[in-house]
């Protein structure tokens, strides 16, 4: 199959408790998957099982996870640079550490004004607010680039208008995407297909535009 | 065994252990009338004399041999911290702290001389095994989201530099200037063997009888390490560094001879009877039989009945710590003298006592107690400052008996414990005074240039702290008890 990753009846959880039972999964080139239900469903688990499938092939992932992963104490510019350490050695990495080259600052600056925040390349990441934190989690992820990019509720701590033209960027930018999303217009707007998971399986797995509001109603009851 | 039954059992064998050291102890004051020199040094602290030549130069390098020290340490720990799961990097960092830095620079000393080399090393080598230890724990303790978000083949340098070693960085200094503060303390003791720092004025002075002069010195290292943490500011560092280097690259020092390190690797510590000719296996027995024996008995007797001291003053001193305990006037009363013990070195401690009291292992017992005990006190009396009490909670000394001692048994115990080791450390050097612990045999054989025997009683003296380590870490464990490197720090 030409999938990026697939899952065969696999059982995901953290240690020993399951989260989510006999799951088959194949993630095609070019899809845009999104991922419903209530929040403890296993959205955060299945990203990870993905991650985890895909970063044993050559395939190249990015990641913007829910807890976003940036260290306080550095500066956006550096939070964004991070997304492609294993692209340089080490020497060149700590020198970034020390003083950035020109050329790294403007293509990190551009990719920052881009989802909203310019001139904030020497700002530490504790100053920022929680959704211009989200921001500089999606920049790392649009600089790092690749095939693939998974998503935990990428856009939860911005507006809905925001929250729209930042996944579009993402699709600009990664042919394939998987996202788990809080909000089901978001989904039908960005989506071509949507996973619904609910009581540790997979209720639902079909086109975006075949979802029906009866689908959505009985995920979130 | 439950982690109650353990704490039980362990108090008991700890009574009958100290009991049963307290027994071999020799504690007799053997001077006739420690009443005349007590007046004198009493009269000489009431007239410190700050006029002596060398008095602040000795002070200049104390802090300049510390800050080099110190901060060459820190940089070899942090190089080596990443690398501290590789059992041959641990046992290598374990083996370089585990010996002492006096006994470092005494098999220094021939070597680099009297040189301000040797007392930077002796200080940087012992400071590196300690600080590869905690700075690894700090790295391995920030949170993981940041290292987990990046990908899987990230170099494993870039993922600490970016994703560990920023969030780790506020503890790192915190904890490198705590160890400023220590090194302070090992500088000064350095002193005693003939590096030109603090301790050595201060030996000179006493041996003289001038305890006004004495008195200065003393004066003088508080006016230092109390407000350490006032005067070492990060973004002054670049500056104290290169001015240290420059009072060090001044000194003059009596030179080697040439290939003094060739000499001292191929000749002198190489067993004589290899040297010579000779059975190894009696030299060896002997040595172990007639020094090594003798001298670790003497420090496990001595570190016992100090650590049951250093007990005894933490349980009972600790409350006088805590305002609802003993009043604001009481605890600040208190925080001094406690401040003022922990700030001075043990060695230092005993050698005045040493003075006052004549030779037995009773100036020993009173200072590596009074220190450790005032250390353990300070951290018990942190926390109980810190404890979430009922409001109707009682004060004074039923808060102490009701509240503060029960639910501060596990820190007191893990305290302890923890600094068992420390004082077998440091009662192996407190035979350099004299008394008869390995720092006696040590120091004995370095004048008689018998290297070779010294390597051997070295070997033994870090074996003795390895093994004390492992079972401290033990009874720690089946006890349930845990500490986070912040909470041994003062």
């Amino acid at each position: 199959m030409g999938g990026i990753v697939h899952l065969e009846k696999r059982t995901l959880g953290w240690g020993e408790t399951p989260v989510l039972t006999d799951v088959t999964l194949t993630v095609g080139i070019g899809e845009r998957i999104a991922l419903l239900g209530r929040s403890g469903t296993g959205k955060s688990t299945l990203l990870a099982a993905l991650r985890e499938e895909v970063e044993k092939t050559t395939h190249r992932a990015a990641l913007v996870p829910q807890d976003l992963g940036l260290v306080p104490q550095l500066s956006t510019f550096h939070n964004v640079y991070m997304g492609r350490l294993d692209d340089f050695g080490t020497l060149r990495n700590l020198g970034t550490l020390v003083y950035p080259r020109a050329k790294d600052r403007s293509e990190v600056g551009a990719i920052l004004a881009s989802v909203g925040l310019p001139d904030m390349l020497r700002k530490p990441a504790e100053t920022l607010s929680g959704g211009q934190r989200q921001r500089v989690a999606i920049a790392r992820a649009l600089y790092r680039g690749g095939e693939v990019v998974f998503a935990d509720e990428p856009v939860s701590a911005v507006d809905i208008t925001q929250g729209h033209h930042l996944i579009e960027q993402l699709h600009a930018r990664f042919s394939t995407s998987v996202m788990a999303l809080h909000n089901v217009d978001l989904a039908r707007a960005h989506a071509t297909r949507v996973i619904g998971l609910k009581g540790g399986r997979i209720t639902f797995d079909l086109a975006a535009v075949d979802l029906t509001d009866a689908q959505v109603a009985e995920l979130y009851a | 065994m439950t982690a109650a039954r353990a704490r039980k059992f362990g108090l008991w064998a700890f009574v009958a252990l100290s009991l049963i050291a307290l027994g071999l102890s020799d504690l007799q004051s053997n001077r006739p009338d420690p009443w005349n020199t007590l007046v004198a040094l009493g009269r000489g602290f009431l007239t410190p004399d700050f006029g002596t030549d060398g008095l602040w130069l000795g002070a200049a390098l104390t802090v300049a041999f510390a800050l080099v020290g110190v901060l060459f340490a820190a940089a070899v720990g942090l190089v080596l911290a990443p690398f501290y799961a590789n059992p041959v990097v641990r046992g290598f960092c374990v083996t370089l702290r585990s010996i002492h830095e006096l006994f470092w620079a005494l098999l220094l000393m021939q070597v680099t001389g009297l040189g301000p080399l040797t007392g930077l090393l002796a200080i940087g080598i012992p400071y590196s095994g300690i600080f590869a230890r905690v700075f690894s724990d700090l790295l391995s303790e920030t949170p993981q989201s940041a290292a987990s978000a990046l990908p899987r083949s990230t170099p494993r340098t870039s993922l600490i530099l970016y994703a560990r070693l920023p969030l780790a960085w506020d503890q790192i200094k915190a904890y490198a200037l705590y160890r400023i503060e220590c090194g302070l303390r090992s500088s000064a003791v350095l002193g005693f063997i003939g590096l030109p720092t603090l301790g050595y004025l201060l030996e000179t002075f006493f041996r003289q009888a001038h305890y006004s002069q004495a008195a200065a010195v003393l004066y003088l290292f508080f006016a230092l390490i109390l407000p350490v943490r006032l005067w070492m500011r990060w973004s002054l560092t670049p500056l104290y560094l290169v001015a240290a280097l420059w009072l060090l690259a001044l000194q003059k020092f009596p030179p080697m001879g040439e290939g003094a390190l060739i000499r001292f690797l191929t000749e002198d510590i190489v067993p004589a009877p290899l040297r010579n000719g000779g059975e190894l296996l009696p030299w060896l027995t002997k040595l172990l039989e007639t020094q090594a024996l003798p001298g670790t008995l003497t420090t496990v007797i001595l570190a016992q009945v100090a650590l049951a001291l250093a007990a005894f003053i933490a349980i009972f001193g600790f409350p006088a710590l805590v305002p609802r305990v003993s009043g604001r006037i009481g605890s600040t009363i208190a925080h001094g003298v406690f401040v003022v013990l922990r700030s001075i070195p043990d060695y230092m401690l005993a050698f005045v006592f040493l003075q006052i009291l004549g030779p037995s292992l009773l100036p020993a017992v009173l200072a590596l107690g009074l220190h450790n005990g005032a250390i353990i006190a300070h951290l018990l009396g942190q926390q109980s400052r810190g404890l979430a009490l009922r409001p109707d909670a009682p004060s004074g000394l039923s808060l102490w008996g009701y509240e503060l001692l029960p639910r501060q048994s596990g820190t007191i115990w893990a305290l302890c414990l923890y600094r068992w080791e420390i004082i077998i450390r440091d009662s192996a050097i407190m035979g350099l005074l004299g008394l008869g612990t390995l720092g006696f045999f040590i120091e004995k054989n370095v004048q008689e240039l018998r290297l070779d025997r010294v390597v051997v009683l070295l070997l033994v003296s870090a074996a003795l702290t390895l093994v004390v380590d492992h079972i401290s870490t033990r009874l720690r464990a089946s006890m349930r008890l845990r500490l986070g490197p912040q909470s041994v720090t003062t």
